[in-house]
């Protein structure tokens, strides 16, 4: 008699399947919801990004490259922007690249615990989260009026160098923290001093860490506008900087530091803003190559870490 | 002689050239030190320039018109310096990316980290990542020229300004960010609490609002904070596809300059050095940063509040 009770109780379980049928539709929908906004954002993207190359592609030539801004659209080119890009990424990554570099070795095999490392510590997290635009005007108050460098490469590289010395000094540190720490006691086992310790052994195994962040930080770089339009950008410069390379001794000359700059993003930025359709073409087509510039640094970037990770084991 | 004479000898031997890497370890010590020092550095730049012009600036214009008038017309003949509209124009399109990209962003690192296979997280990730790289100007070109004339074909009244398309487009802009460290924080969740919640008789998406999502609201508090930010400080977007005129508005379907836009409005003209004008930008530079510094305390606050130790 009871068996039979129990039996019965326990045939009588339809709620509970409900319940669980309905948890469980309501698992999949959900899960159908996700995989749904993940198709829809990079559809999206792609759609929008397809769209630039549609409108860009066929105005990308050789006269588009060789061309110095013009009134014309047709006759309009991106000369001065691409060399003053290049130019101008050379100085952020001679500035930003050995003082984060630098920055990150002190924070993580020397820096002691007091609160100066504290100090430093936070002040890094904190100009992570700074807005781009701030640092422009910073530099402009500091580098262009106090320090008399005028709207020029010099002050566009520096600009750009603080901007991205946060990031380069947390992908380093990142990198550095990967080391295990058995190497450096052998090192320090074997009679090797600190510095010896950091140059052979430290910063050569956590070398591809460290590329990769150098080029991702770069990259990021290379498409920032707004702080280089606060420092006064030119969008229309129809010559380019003094050669850096002279005929005179010492063949080397640094007068183009000094003159007035333009790059990629400021070009398009500008022909953007314009009403005519035409100059939206050349927006576009500026557009596709400052990606193609990016795209190809990022790869770039994710080939360093894959063969620098297969080639390390421990 | 005897093995502690020897010893002596090759000390004094090497004495010099160990006083010589002492000497080198130390200078390189200082050297790093000072690369470190930099970064000091550059807060103490931002802070004092963005201070000392605002300072210039308050001489000329009482703060209390700053935060109660509502026009910002400073470089008109009969200038009003009220800040409120630009900060309208920020928060305004703050909200419009948010909506999209806490929603969209929280989703998609859910899926990742709760249901996604190990090969699609693998693709989407650096997918992800890559575009992150994209650059802004892009997307105030895809802003102006696609999304508000796709938007006016639903609404033909919208203006070609609008902070709407602004706002979604910063929207779709963050989403990476939100969704990488987002999914991070989820992916740092001891596996063993979805066990037991599996253990329960939980279903993945009972586990993953119920357990997961709570136990990594720390991280995913992060990842919003730094949306925000990225939001609040986004500049192109806004000056290309927002307009330029200080309207003090709540409506996104109107056009309104955001603190970003004015600063490179006015950086575009050439406004002399010194004068009232040039200092407006430094005012709102540093009501921008002090906006972005609440958010981040605030952030640094809920991230410790929820902070959970397993």
């Amino acid at each position: 008699m009871l068996l039979k009770n129990a039996i019965a109780k326990s045939t009588n379980d339809a709620p509970v399947r409900q319940r669980i049928g309905q948890s469980q539709r309501r698992d999949r929908l959900f899960a159908l919801a996700g995989l749904l906004v993940m198709a829809v954002a990079s559809l999206v993207l792609l759609a929008l990004l397809g769209q630039l190359a549609y409108d860009g592609i066929g105005r990308v030539s050789w006269q588009f490259l060789t061309s110095y801004p013009s009134r014309f659209p047709a006759q309009a080119g991106i000369l001065s922007a691409w060399i003053g890009t290049i130019l101008v990424m050379f100085l952020t990554a001679l500035t930003a690249i050995p003082l984060g570099i630098g920055a990150a070795i002190y924070m993580e095999e020397y820096a002691p615990k007091n609160w100066m490392t504290d100090l430093i510590e936070i002040n890094i997290t904190n100009l992570a989260g700074v807005p781009s635009i701030v640092y422009g005007l910073m530099a402009l108050g500091l580098l262009v009026y106090e320090f008399h460098l005028g709207q020029s490469f010099l002050t566009a590289g520096l600009t750009l160098a603080m901007l991205i010395l946060p990031m380069v000094i947390i992908a380093t540190r990142e990198a550095l923290r990967a080391v295990p720490p058995q190497i450096r006691e052998a090192a320090y086992a074997v009679g090797a001093t600190k510095w010896q310790t950091v140059r052979d052994h430290v910063v050569p195994y956590s070398m591809g860490g460290i590329l990769t962040g150098m080029i991702l930080a770069l990259s990021r770089a290379v498409g920032e506008t707004a702080p280089l339009i606060t420092v006064g950008a030119l969008s229309f410069i129809a010559f380019l900087p003094h050669s850096p390379l002279i005929s005179d001794f010492p063949f080397i000359s640094l007068q183009w530091l000094f003159d007035p700059f333009t790059v990629m993003p400021i070009q398009m930025f500008n022909w953007v803003s314009r009403p005519q359709d035409e100059f939206h073409i050349n927006a576009a087509a500026a557009g596709v190559i400052l990606l193609l510039m990016t795209l190809a640094m990022n790869a770039l970037a994710i080939t360093v870490r894959a063969r620098f990770r297969r080639r390390i084991h421990w | 002689m005897n093995a502690e004479a020897v010893l002596k000898k090759a000390e004094a031997r090497h004495l010099p050239s160990r006083l010589f890497t002492h000497a080198k370890e130390r200078a390189i010590e200082a050297l790093l030190l000072f690369a470190a020092l930099t970064s000091v550095a550059i807060t103490v730049g931002i802070v004092g320039v963005l201070v000392y012009e605002s300072i210039g600036f308050f001489r000329q214009v009482s703060l209390l018109d700053f935060v109660t008038d509502k026009q910002w017309t400073p470089l008109f003949s009969e200038p009003h310096y009220g800040i409120l509209p630009l900060v309208s124009g920020t928060v305004v399109t703050t909200a419009v990316a948010l909506a999209v990209a806490i929603p969209m962003g929280s989703l998609i690192a859910i899926y990742l980290s709760e249901y996604a296979s190990r090969g699609l997280r693998e693709i989407v990730k650096p997918a992800l990542e890559l575009l992150s790289a994209v650059p802004t100007v892009v997307y105030g070109y895809f802003a102006l020229l696609f999304v508000t004339p796709a938007l006016q074909k639903l609404w033909p009244e919208l203006p070609g300004f609008n902070m709407l398309s602004a706002g979604l487009v910063i929207g779709i802009m963050i989403v990476p960010y939100v969704s990488s460290v987002s999914e991070d924080a989820m992916r740092a969740v001891p596996v063993h609490l979805r066990e037991g919640a599996f253990a329960l008789g939980a279903t993945r998406m009972q586990t993953a609002l119920r357990v997961v999502f709570p136990s990594a609201l720390s991280g995913i508090t992060a990842a919003y904070v730094l949306g925000i930010s990225r939001a609040i400080g986004e500049t192109m977007v806004v000056a290309i596809a927002a307009g330029m005129q200080p309207t003090l508005t709540w409506n996104p379907l109107e056009p309104a300059a955001t603190m970003t836009a004015y600063i490179v409005q006015v950086s575009l003209g050439d406004l002399p050095h010194g004068s009232v004008g040039y200092q407006t930008i430094f005012a709102t530079g540093l009501t921008l940063l002090l906006m972005t510094l609440v958010f981040n305390i605030a952030g640094h606050a809920l991230k410790k509040r929820y902070r959970q130790v397993y």
